[in-house]
């Protein structure tokens, strides 16, 4: 299943991943709809992270396939860097380039990997930046914003690149609450422009009104997925029930 | 004056000895001394980035090497290595800069300082937070990539105070050059005043080189210090 275009943004086949002895991903199956955003909940240690970055090989798993937009990332043979540059990930610590201006930590890859003139890089990276409201921040340093802001740079950073698939690693957990909103606000946003999306947070208000899909991880296995009203209100199993009993 | 008093300060402060030989220690010794520590550092520097890359390689093959350097160069007496280059390479018939001893002091001693700045740069790269690495690899960067543009400008800036640290060690470690038999014009700071000392039966010349020396490492030290402590200061210095 070659580049087909109908098929889902990104396809898990019996993932397994393991750290030394300690088994993190068991089988995991799961497909996540295009242009839709899915949104991965679980206790903290439930693999959603971990399956997270399988997804663009930040680890490795050893067993299982997976599949973004129909390329099998996990083909030994594929080209990993131009793979990658499809799949935008942005990260709970913001890992911005602490050398760079806020301008060149959106431009670097773009001249770099995509071989952009520095013009035209600037270019895109302006465009990019103004979208998330930074516009008159390209001279600053990363140290010199606030963690939203810093947030806000490193999604552009990721969307400069026109990816097909965003990553989100818990990319509100580290803010200050009063930060979180704006985030959010910038990632309801981006759902709504049909790019596929997974996210894994413990926003459950964010989960429940811009989810397309909800998968609920336990233990490294996925225990529950659907819809999130569904999800939410009518929980099937006994370990959903309790933790939605826990964070909500 | 006492007359240990006096011999003490005929011994080592003889005014008349201590001005002559302090001229040719400023005009020849000082810019020799300058130069190897400078040529010395610029042969470490680019040893050292060279070990510290391969001392963090993924294979053991290219790690096992390096670190053997690393041991071997800090684990010998500095006088040894620099007779064992400095002398032995051209008694070996390996006499790649011909008879220019200088040359092979310069190396001699950037081959010492390379495995000492190998560990220097080492700590700064590997200081560099791995999630920046993995935030340029999720952009599509290649390890390379990554490594010229995230790693290496923040691991070098991390180090810069004490790699300049470890300049005022070579400059103190260029006075062992004199094992080499250097030129008259060649002459760093030490040998020009241990050949003073012999000829005039006085040790004021050595104290004249120390002065010298103190001059250059003391103020050196201090900036360093001061610099330390200001980029340690500096907000978003290290995250």
């Amino acid at each position: 299943m070659s580049a087909d275009v109908t098929g889902p943004g990104i396809r898990f086949e019996r993932v397994d991943k393991f750290f030394g002895a300690h088994q993190v991903l068991h089988q995991i199956t799961l497909d996540i709809p295009k242009g839709l955003t899915t949104c991965l909940i679980g206790p903290s240690g439930s693999g959603k992270s971990t399956l997270l970055r399988c997804t663009n090989l930040l680890e490795r798993p050893q067993a299982g396939r997976i599949l973004v937009e129909g390329q099998e990332i996990t083909d030994p043979k594929i080209d990993l860097d131009r793979l990658r540059t499809k799949i935008g990930m942005v990260f709970q610590h913001f890992n911005l380039f602490s050398h760079l201006s806020v301008m060149d930590n959106v431009a670097l890859a773009l001249r770099k990997v995509r071989g952009m003139k520095r013009q035209e890089a600037e270019a895109v990276a302006m465009e990019q930046l103004g979208a998330v409201g930074l516009a008159g921040f390209e001279r600053r340093r990363p140290s010199g914003l606030s963690g939203g802001q810093q947030q806000r740079v490193a999604i552009a950073r990721a969307l400069a690149m026109k990816p097909d698939v965003m990553l989100f690693d818990e990319a509100t957990s580290a803010l200050d609450p009063e930060l979180v909103k704006g985030i959010l606000e910038v990632m309801r946003d981006l759902s709504r422009s049909g790019i596929t999306m997974l996210v894994v947070t413990h926003e459950m208000r964010f989960a429940r009104e811009v989810a397309g899909q909800v998968v609920f991880m336990d233990q490294g296995r996925i225990v529950e997925q659907g819809k999130p009203d569904r999800l939410f209100d009518a929980p099937e199993s006994p370990r959903l029930r309790t933790f939605l009993d826990q964070v909500l | 004056m006492p007359i240990g008093l006096q011999r003490i300060q005929e011994t080592f402060f003889d005014p008349a000895i201590l001005w002559q030989a302090l001229r040719t220690l400023v005009v020849v010794g000082l810019p020799n001394t300058i130069l190897l520590s400078v040529l010395a550092s610029l042969i470490g520097m680019a040893v050292g980035l060279l070990i510290a890359t391969g001392l963090m390689a993924p294979r053991r093959l290219v790690r096992f090497p390096c670190r053997f350097y690393v041991d071997v160069l800090r684990g010998l007496p500095h006088i040894l290595t620099i007779y064992l280059i400095g002398q032995g390479l051209p008694l070996a018939g390996l006499s790649i800069f011909g008879r220019d001893t200088y040359a092979y002091a310069a190396l001699a001693i950037g081959l010492i300082e390379g495995a000492y700045m190998a560990e220097i740069f080492r700590a700064g790269l590997q200081s560099v937070e791995r999630g920046q690495i993995e935030a340029a690899r999720t952009l599509g960067m290649s390890g390379a990539q990554a490594f010229v543009y995230i790693m290496l400008p923040q691991g070098i800036r991390r180090v810069l105070p004490p790699l300049t640290g470890q300049f005022i060690l070579v400059i103190k470690g260029t006075s062992l050059v004199f094992l080499l038999g250097l030129t008259a014009t060649q002459r760093e700071i030490f040998s020009i005043a241990q050949d003073a000392a012999i000829n005039s039966a006085n040790l004021s010349p050595l104290t004249a080189a120390g002065i010298l020396y103190l001059l250059l490492t003391v103020p050196l030290t201090y900036a360093v210090n001061n610099w330390d402590r200001r980029m340690r200061m500096a907000p978003g210095s290290s995250r």
